[in-house]
């Protein structure tokens, strides 16, 4: 009764008006981090994709690695907290916004990834004048753009009651422009029945499209290499596995910003093991699924053992062993072993086991891009050592690096213009409006 | 020796009534100007010698040999394929000895790098008890060609005549085709290679030179070589006369001293396609590596320790080079 009684956005509302000192050393730090970024991009620029590690034979990279990662990790929000909000989930609220969050970084980092591997970024454009719908990347082009925008929408509609909240909130020490923002975003809401009522149909609709958008966006992203003849991408199975492990990787990201934003914002209260628990198990099912489509795919290609898909397993269990290992078998197992098991089940095992799966499935997409590029038809043949083995340069690195540090950045700054937690509809205020649909 | 030079002075020749029979088909005499500056050289001077060329109509003129410059046709041009035509090349692997001239005139032909090869020679054993052989592996211009299907933009396509080319000034430099070939076909320029400022022509999809820069290129049966009578760098450098060029509907191919009809060679040497259950449908035919002129082991003869090193990984070198 005490927390119904309380004003949320009176207890949130210093994340939004100040930023202690560490607050803007670690900005400063981000910011440094993608300016070896942008120096490693301009001396890709200036000297050539030769600058990269990418050659003839292994034409993609982690540049590839981390567009398939950073498209995985968007799913957070379009899965997990647009299936969340159709089912009604009470406990969603506090970390529904978090998960929105991941998705709409997300997919803006991602595909800059992608624009990193493309020759002529002068002729990006063509994408769109001479662009071929028979083509998978046209496909991705469309689904993306797609994506972006449903999920933007999606956001915006759930941000929408707390923007009014904002700007009705008269004891917010904060500029004017961003009070005249606040006022100017709110769109005129004021919590009509009718406002309401159209309000929830909207999300209730954004929910199930941004549900259907993403998955369509991560098969076209698996298509993209299963269309083609490789050995090891050739598979049926890839778009549904990469659709997994995505939401997999998702919700193991959704879990480390839950444990990081406790922690600075002192979220205790809002935040509890109740939640890391819940989003645990939704963890610990994927990883079921996730295990379960490794081991098909890798299974009908071993048993069968045509002579390509042989040379491809031999490779990844002798110059990938490590990363297969930690990648199929610990990322499928430790969340399996951790949330399964209740006397593990803690807030700290389960945040470390969240790292452990984005690592895994980093991994995981590297052991699908880099060693089928490696072990081609016709053998590869060649003096130059790499040419033959693909290992990422320091402007691949730089850039990866840099590409979290926007990710990182960009959830600070959306942490100091909106609160983390939603502030409306917290204490169940929000279960009556729902009660209108 | 070329073919447009046996055109004219040999009419016994096999060869000459090859190409006669190609350049007859769909002729006419040229009339316009514009057409015959693509193959006219204006500061040349004339010999007085009249060769006969194709043009991008599939008609034919006479030029005078002095003034004869390969033709650049435009972009849009190099989208038609030369009618009536559909190229084919045969490969016969009991003749190769990995003498590399191939590549080596391929790459002068098309102001290409060191690192750029257009045709590669790759060492191949079938299995382990299987003899090994050299293997010259051009692009195969498959009649279902994913590269062409993947392109996000059109900068590859299937010409009427068989040929898939790259137009580099459309090419964004995706890579997607490099994936989507399964013959590892195509390369990419990963820098601005000096090779390519050396040709001072304008850039032609059918020349595919000079080269650009964060593009994707590869073999192209050499339309430019085709358009005058002559056969792909590759097959004339080739001093063992391994690949064969030609027209399917001809029914006949060359290496520039011996002339086949296709059907029979193929039927009468058993050739066949590689990776044929790839379902690409290539248009190169390779002829089984059978009544070897040379032991596999000349092709290490006389090649510099850069190319020896090349082979080192093979189960050849491994079991022969400890």
């Amino acid at each position: 009764m005490e927390l119904l009684r309380k004003d949320p956005l009176r207890e949130f509302a210093p994340q939004l008006e100040r930023t202690s000192i560490q607050g803007y050393l670690w900005i400063v730090f981000l910011l440094a981090v993608i300016g070896l970024g942008i120096y490693a991009f301009f001396s890709q620029v200036f000297y050539g994709h030769e600058v990269t590690g990418m050659r003839d034979n292994v034409v993609w990279g982690v540049y590839i690695v981390n567009f398939i990662f950073f498209m995985g990790i968007s799913y957070a929000g379009a899965l997990i907290s647009g299936t969340l909000h159709l089912f009604k989930t009470a406990w969603r609220k506090p970390i529904i916004r978090m998960a929105e969050f991941i998705t709409i970084i997300a997919l803006l980092i991602g595909p800059c990834f992608i624009l990193l591997c493309i020759g002529r970024l002068d002729k990006l454009h063509y994408l769109v004048i001479f662009g071929r719908i028979q083509s998978p990347i046209t496909w991705d082009v469309i689904a993306i753009s797609t994506d972006i925008f449903g999920c933007f929408i999606f956001l915006y509609l759930s941000v929408l009651r707390d923007l009014a909240k904002l700007r009705d909130y008269e004891l917010l020490q904060l500029p004017n422009w961003r009070k005249k923002l606040y006022k100017l975003l709110a769109l005129g809401y004021t919590g009509t029945p009718e406002q309401k009522q159209r309000l929830n149909r909207a999300s209730d609709i954004m929910a199930a499209m941004v549900i259907a958008i993403a998955i369509i966006v991560y098969s076209v992203l698996a298509w993209i290499f299963s269309v083609t003849l490789q050995p090891g991408w050739h598979s049926t199975i890839f778009g549904p596995y990469f659709v997994i492990a995505a939401v997999y990787s998702g919700s193991a990201v959704l879990i480390l910003c839950m444990w990081i934003f406790r922690r600075i914002y002192h979220l205790e209260e809002y935040i509890t093991k109740k939640h890391f628990v819940a989003v645990g198990v939704i963890m610990l099912v994927l990883a079921a699924f996730f295990g379960y489509f490794t081991f098909s795919d890798y299974l009908t290609k071993w048993y069968g053992s045509e002579k390509n898909d042989e040379m491809l397993i031999q490779l990844l269990f002798k110059e990938f062993y490590w990363p297969f290992i930690i990648s199929n078998y610990i990322g499928v197992l430790l969340p399996l072993i951790v949330v399964g098991i209740a006397k593990f089940r803690t807030i700290t095992n389960i945040t470390i086991t969240a790292i452990v799966v984005i690592i895994a499935l980093w991994l995981n997409r590297y052991i699908i891009v880099v060693p089928t590029l490696e072990s081609p038809y016709l053998p590869i043949q060649d003096s130059r050592p790499e040419w033959l083995n693909y290992t990422a340069t320091w402007v691949e690195w730089s850039l990866t690096a840099a590409g979290v540090a926007v990710f990182a950045l960009l959830f600070t700054l959306a942490s100091k213009f909106i609160t983390i937690v939603p502030v409306s509809g917290l204490h169940g205020e929000e279960h009556n409006e729902e009660a209108i649909v | 020796m070329n073919v447009e030079e046996e055109l004219n002075k040999d009419p016994k020749n096999s060869r000459r009534q090859f190409l006669k029979k190609g350049l007859i088909a769909g002729a006419g005499v040229a009339a316009g100007g514009g057409l015959i500056a693509a193959f006219v050289d204006a500061t040349a001077t004339e010999t007085g010698e009249k060769v006969k060329v194709l043009t991008t109509d599939g008609e034919i003129m006479e030029v005078d040999r002095g003034l004869l410059k390969l033709p650049r046709v435009s972009t849009e041009e190099s989208h038609k394929g030369i009618p009536g035509r559909k190229f084919v090349m045969v490969i016969d692997l009991g003749k190769c000895k990995n003498a590399r001239k191939c590549v080596e005139a391929c790459q002068k032909g098309h102001h290409l790098p060191k690192s750029q090869e257009f045709l590669k020679v790759y060492l191949l054993q079938d299995s382990e008890k299987t003899s090994p052989y050299w293997f010259p592996k051009p692009c195969f211009h498959c009649d279902n060609p994913l590269c062409v299907s993947v392109c996000p933009v059109g900068a590859t396509y299937k010409r009427t005549d068989g040929i898939v080319l790259i137009d580099n000034e459309r090419c964004i430099g995706c890579k997607f085709c490099m994936t989507g070939c399964p013959y590892s076909t195509r390369v990419f320029a990963w820098k601005h290679y000096p090779e390519f400022d050396e040709d001072k022509e304008p850039y032609s999809p059918e020349a595919s030179s000079p080269g650009k820069e964060g593009t994707v290129s590869k073999c192209d049966f050499c339309p430019d070589l085709i358009r005058v009578g002559k056969i792909p760098y590759c097959a004339s450098a080739c001093p063992m006369g391994v690949i064969y060029f030609g027209d399917v509907d001809e029914d006949t191919v060359t290496n520039g001293t011996e002339t086949f009809q296709f059907s029979k060679l193929i039927s009468d040497r058993a050739g066949y396609r590689y990776l044929e259950t790839l379902g690409t449908r290539p248009c190169v035919y390779y002829l089984p590596p059978v009544e070897r002129q040379f032991e596999v082991e000349r092709g290490f003869a006389d090649m510099d320790q850069e190319i020896i090193d090349r082979y080192k990984d093979t189960p050849y070198s491994k079991k022969n080079k400890p």
